[in-house]
């Protein structure tokens, strides 16, 4: 997702904070954005999973989209506003409960992933009818031309990414955050509140994109550089750039849109039906829903799996992956995980050498190496249940 | 023993007809955290310019060119058991390979270690 037209970079709020930090900068999703800071990527990654460690993800895109009615005091509110989002993506909105965010896509009418977002409903009693919406930054265009037009006149999306978002990750990240907010220790991986700071409001969420505990908070971007920069005083935190998130989030096996998902792979293909509830399955009202039956009743023909090189050679996107000689699939993420001291990889095989365990060649440089299909994550996630 | 130094940040230290080849102290600082590095066999033979081994971050892998011609005398084969030398040691004990010089006066094209220095600089 980089781009190189370094002419029309915009920069985020921490700016000055990466600056302060040393940040080396690289163009990405149209932001000037730290990829690594001094202590390098693997130091970084190593970082986050022992203590805990701060990520500018304000490029990403938080949103929050209102009945065109306005929000009130009704839980009937939430089910309106529900109904409305559920027409682009499969998963059970209606069921959230007050305070609770969920992972899912948005489909198109063949049922590809367009992109991969997180959906919340606020705890806050007079807040119904409203839904916290976050997109991947280099997506953001499209997906709110999306809900702007499907949904048109129906609700108002409020962009929220001239604030600032960031994500603190890891086992410290709990003790740290909760010096400023003591009600964010009482979350559940994928809750979310309204915390007041000196007057200011922050929408904090336990979630991240790690595997590690941890939040990710929105403020509006004053009130959240100056809080990032409280936040980085502390000993137990360090500012973690790109390289480091993307390592970290391989390791935990999760997706990047663009690489592992894409407009003609599918819920299914990506492992990711369980983003489907019950109530939606049984009620096939979502977009691609005849193609996402199918291969939900006879399996997809590719599936995304993880991938172990038995070698020390990283194998990285583009990759192409054999059996016996024969193409099978391709990479779509691949390079080294710190945490467990080897190269990761993810990619798509045909199903029949999906199963954990099969030998895999992968065909790095022109040369095959030996590797097998892996369980993922790589590392067990520390999510607080 | 002179050391030389090309615009992609190798060097060459020329002995006789021979050269120990490796990459630079600030080519190991830009790529970051090596953890693979992947070198040619010995007797490989390899025209200036070639690309003849791999160097791989965390985040990307980065071809290493051959500074002139030769042929492989030797591989420092204990980069592949530990890549992370390549950072601690690039202009030292991480050389890459040992080559027999094809033709000495390639090395008139290459920069000194002041040049060197002074290109680093500009970029």
């Amino acid at each position: 997702m980089a781009d190189t037209n370094t002419e029309t970079l915009r920069r985020t709020a921490l700016h000055p904070l990466h600056v302060e930090y040393g940040a080396k900068l690289v163009p990405f999703a149209g932001y000037e954005m730290p990829v690594q800071f001094p202590d390098g990527v693997k130091a970084e990654h190593l970082w986050t999973r022992s203590e805990a460690g701060l990520f500018d993800v304000s490029h990403m895109g938080p949103s929050f989209l209102t009945l065109a009615s306005g929000m009130r005091r009704d839980p009937a509110a939430h089910e309106e506003i529900a109904a409305l989002i559920e027409t682009l993506v499969p998963s059970d909105i209606k069921g959230l409960k007050p305070g609770q965010a969920r992972l899912t896509v948005l489909l198109n009418a063949e049922g590809g992933i367009l992109d991969d977002l997180i959906i919340t409903r606020p705890y806050e009693e007079d807040r119904q009818g409203e839904l916290y919406i976050v997109v991947n930054g280099a997506m953001k265009d499209q997906d709110w031309g999306i809900l702007d037009s499907a949904l048109a006149g129906k609700v108002v999306l409020t962009r929220a990414d001239d604030g600032v978002l960031f994500a603190l990750q890891g086992p410290k990240a709990e003790k740290v955050l909760s010096a400023y907010f003591p009600d964010c220790a009482a979350l559940k991986f994928m809750e979310c509140r309204r915390l007041e700071l000196n007057g200011e409001t922050f929408v904090v969420s336990r979630c991240g994109y790690t595997g590690e505990d941890g939040f990710e908070v929105w403020g509006r971007a004053a009130a959240g550089t100056e809080l990032a920069g409280l936040l980085l005083d502390d000993p137990c935190v360090r500012p973690i750039g790109l390289g480091a998130r993307d390592s970290l989030r391989l390791e935990a096996g999760l997706c990047l849109y663009g690489h592992d998902l894409a407009p003609d792979i599918s819920p299914v293909e990506a492992d990711l039906a369980w983003v489907i509830q019950k109530r939606r399955r049984e009620a096939g009202d979502f977009p691609g829903a005849a193609r996402i039956f199918r291969e939900l009743k006879d399996g997809p023909a590719r599936k995304r799996v993880g991938i172990r090189p038995l070698e020390r050679a990283p194998a990285r996107e583009g990759t192409e992956i054999f059996v016996g000689g024969e193409a099978v699939g391709v990479v779509t993420s691949g390079g080294f995980g710190p945490s467990i001291d080897a190269p990761v990889t993810m990619g798509y095989v045909a199903a029949a050498h999906a199963v954990p365990g099969t030998k895999i060649d992968l065909m790095v440089r022109g040369k095959a190496r030996p590797a097998e299909i892996a369980s993922l994550p790589f590392i067990p996630a520390r999510y607080k249940r | 023993m002179t050391t030389y130094y090309t615009k992609d940040h190798e060097w060459i230290r020329v002995d006789g007809d021979t050269g120990t080849v490796g990459i630079t102290t600030y080519a190991a600082g830009q790529l970051g955290d090596v953890v693979y590095v992947e070198l040619p066999e010995t007797g490989a033979k390899f025209a200036r310019g070639d690309d003849f081994a791999v160097v791989e971050s965390v985040k990307a892998a980065s071809d290493v060119y051959a500074p002139v011609s030769g042929s492989v005398l030797e591989v420092n084969s204990a980069l592949t058991e530990a890549p992370e030398k390549v950072n601690e040691a690039a202009q030292g004990d991480a050389w890459f390979v040992r080559v027999k010089l094809a033709d000495a006066g390639e090395l008139s094209d290459l920069m000194d270690e002041a040049a060197y220095a002074a290109f680093c600089e500009g970029l």
